[in-house]
């Protein structure tokens, strides 16, 4: 069994937190993992991506091929899109519907939301109003992470929220359970929009 | 201890390094080698051990404190991008003439297809070049072992060796087993100490030496744990696959190879085991990631006996990193069905951050600019870089680590005016300081511009050498004092600091405006460190 994940976003939006608490996951639950990051000069407002797989077999290649991948999971409609050439034909797009506008030329929502349409099996969510009727607005990434936990069913959810416990640790229980809280919302939202 | 634990390329190389009793990591920052050094420094071992892992000036400066632990009998890492081993090339290269007393690894990250660099080149070639052995990583558990391997290698064979990462082995992450550490080596100096005193008389017999020490590393590359060849059931092609390039041969065939595979990660490389691979198979295709160096060499001038593929027949692309995707085209097997590119996507640059002092300075800078249309501003490497983009393409070049300065000099000299340097703080004390000092005896018409945010921005926020120093590093070079002046990157300062930038391109002279204000990312972090 494996699972391969591409997390798209805007430089600054926090997909690696997402990366590292499905690490975490991965590690506890014996799979094999590879994730290739972007760090360097994109960080700074362009896009961002890391390719995350997930398997019971070793793994061989750090990216995921062209139509490849099971799951798209995006912090940011467009850049959901970005990655379509590397979406299985079966795969999930699940994406945060807020668009990051950080540049003069960016599309018209209704040809995003049609090319989204068009993709097939798709989870499209406001994970920031999500969050932010949780009260834990800074953790719409935790959000979207719980709403892919709908669909990951390599991983075991109660294994994520260890994760999230365990990565948030040092930052003391207020923001873990901030973060387990959005994580939930997420979750439960997807199984609603799917 | 055995234990398991995700890390990237970089860090199971740095965990490696620390475990085999490292004394010193010797670095400037760079993508993608960056968090090398700062897994090192931030591990508890470090701080137990006191183990060097201050950040160096430059490459240079860095190849040489480490070459420094070497003699003194001590276990050392160099770590930097690829375009960092030019800087230090004078070192490395006369390290191969010197040799290793303590073992000496220097880790050069490549990045090909240039994610966050100005080139593609190919650290192979160094390694060739200096007559070094050079160790090539395929998986994160490789770099773990590799490293733990290369110590007593170095020391055994008395020679620095290279470990080359690319951007997709670095900055990925794995599982690794990692193993007890050993303690670090005790005081030692060399047994032939002449070999470290490089004048002609000892250089020539050392040279000599090292010519036939270099065939006995192919012979260690032929033994190697880490170079194998598989037999196949298949001989119309036979496969020779370097680094990070078998993952990618291994993904298109899950259920293993077809065609016999030489898998490559130690060089010189294994001309033996290249032959019995050659022997047995009608043809061969070369996948290495970066430049075709083992290609050309298997594929000269003459015709070949048997047809060599690879990036330069147009099997493979010519350049830009592999993918499974362009291996699984050479070897004649079906691309996997996709979904098609959606029309509604747009390029989305990167761009200096909202309310960063680089922006400020732009601003000022491009208002004055305005005034001289004969000007040219010559830039430099680091996040201020991003201003060649909209909205300011505030300058005209941008070449390597230094070349702002120099290169306005050469301007000036050739009747440019005005002629205005843009450089970093980090990269002024990197590869800035003695171009200043250029300025100042040749009386050049220039006008530096550093634009100081206190730290190594584009890396991630490393100290930087200079910081609270600047001033008085320019004016020990010999800058008057009355034009070495300071403003504030501000909305606010605009008038004052484009009258600034006027008065001292007026001046014909040597003049230098340090504009300060901290990074935007690192005032926060600095800022929430403080509210914790």
């Amino acid at each position: 069994m494996k699972k391969d994940i591409i997390l798209a976003g805007v430089g600054g939006q926090g997909i690696l937190s997402i990366a590292t608490v499905i690490g975490a996951a991965a590690l506890e639950q014996g799979l094999y993992l590879k994730q290739a990051e972007v760090h360097g000069m994109s960080q700074r407002g362009g896009d961002v991506q890391s390719n995350l797989r997930l398997s019971s077999a070793p793994i061989h290649s750090d990216l995921i091929p062209r139509g490849g991948a099971d799951l798209i999971v995006s912090l940011e409609p467009m850049e959901a899109l970005r990655y379509l050439p590397y979406l299985s034909e079966n795969g999930w797009i699940i994406t945060n519907t807020v668009p990051f506008k950080n540049i003069p030329n960016y599309p018209e929502m209704a040809d995003i939301q049609a090319s989204l349409d068009a993709a097939g099996q798709v989870i499209a969510i406001d994970v920031d109003e999500i969050a932010k009727s949780v009260l834990s607005p800074r953790s719409a990434n935790m959000v979207l992470l719980g709403a892919t936990a709908a669909v990951l069913d390599i991983l075991d959810p109660d294994k994520l929220r260890d994760g999230i416990r365990k990565v948030f640790a040092r930052k003391g229980e207020a923001i873990v359970e901030t973060n387990v809280k959005a994580f939930d919302a997420g979750y439960a939202s997807a199984l609603k929009n799917r | 201890m055995e234990e398991k634990r995700l890390l990237l390329g970089d860090e199971a190389l740095a965990l490696a390094a620390l475990h085999a009793g490292l004394t010193g990591v010797y670095a400037y920052p760079g993508t993608p080698s960056t968090e090398i050094t700062e897994f090192i420094q931030n591990h508890p071992l470090t701080r137990e051990r006191g183990i060097h892992c201050d950040w160096s000036c430059n490459e240079k400066t860095a190849m040489e404190g480490a070459l420094g632990v070497s003699y003194a009998g001590k276990r050392a890492l160099v770590c930097m991008k690829h375009v960092g081993m030019n800087v230090c090339a004078d070192t490395f290269v006369n390290a191969g003439m010197t040799g290793a007393n303590g073992g000496l690894v220097v880790a050069a990250c490549d990045d090909p297809s240039m994610h966050s660099s100005q080139n593609e080149q190919d650290s192979r070639f160094y390694g060739a070049f200096a007559m070094v052995p050079v160790f090539e990583p395929s998986n994160q558990q490789e770099a773990y072992e590799m490293t733990r391997y290369a110590y007593p290698f170095s020391e055994r064979l008395h020679i620095p060796v290279l470990m080359r990462l690319t951007t997709r082995m670095a900055h990925s992450r794995a599982v690794v087993k990692t193993r007890e550490g050993e303690p670090e080596n005790g005081l030692h100096f060399p047994e032939n100490p002449r070999q470290w005193v490089l004048l002609p008389a000892n250089a020539k017999v050392r040279n000599d030496q090292l010519v036939k020490d270099y065939l006995h590393f192919e012979e260690e590359a032929v033994r190697s744990p880490f170079n194998h060849l598989t037999e196949g059931t298949d001989h119309r092609l036979g496969i020779i696959a370097c680094g990070i390039s078998y993952n990618y041969l291994m993904e298109n065939f899950p259920d293993g190879c077809p065609y016999p595979v030489l898998k490559v990660s130690q060089y010189p490389f294994p001309r033996a085991l290249a032959r019995k691979l050659a022997e047995q198979c009608e043809s061969l295709l070369v996948l290495e990631e970066g430049q075709p160096l083992v290609e050309e060499r298997l594929n000269g001038v003459f015709p070949p006996q048997k047809p060599v593929h690879g990036r330069l027949d147009g099997t493979l692309p010519r350049t830009g990193e592999l993918t499974p995707d362009c291996v699984r085209k050479a070897l004649g097997l079906p691309a996997l069905k996709a979904h098609a590119a959606s029309d509604a996507v747009v390029a989305r640059p990167p761009a200096l951050c909202q309310g960063c002092g680089h922006r400020d300075f732009y601003t000022a800078l491009n208002a004055v600019i305005k005034e001289y249309p004969t000007s040219r501003v010559f830039s430099d490497i680091g996040c201020y870089t991003l201003g060649w983009l909209a909205p300011f393409h505030a300058f005209q070049t941008c070449v390597e680590m230094g070349a702002s300065l120099t290169m306005a000099q050469g301007a000036a000299h050739s009747g440019v005016w005005p002629s205005v340097a843009v450089i970093g703080d980090s990269t002024f004390t990197h590869s800035g300081m003695t171009g200043l000092l250029d300025a100042v005896n040749s009386k050049a018409d220039v006008t530096l511009c550093i634009s100081d945010n206190l730290t190594t921005g584009m890396t991630g926020g490393q100290d930087s050498a200079g910081t609270g120093r600047l001033e008085a590093i320019c004016e020990g070079i010999g800058v008057e004092p009355e034009h070495i002046r300071t403003i504030v990157p501000l909305p606010k300062n605009y008038p004052e600091m484009e009258q600034v930038i006027r008065e001292e391109l007026e001046y014909h002279g040597v003049s230098v405006i340090i504009c300060r204000r901290e990074c935007i990312q690192t005032a926060k972090r600095h800022l929430a460190a403080k509210k914790q």
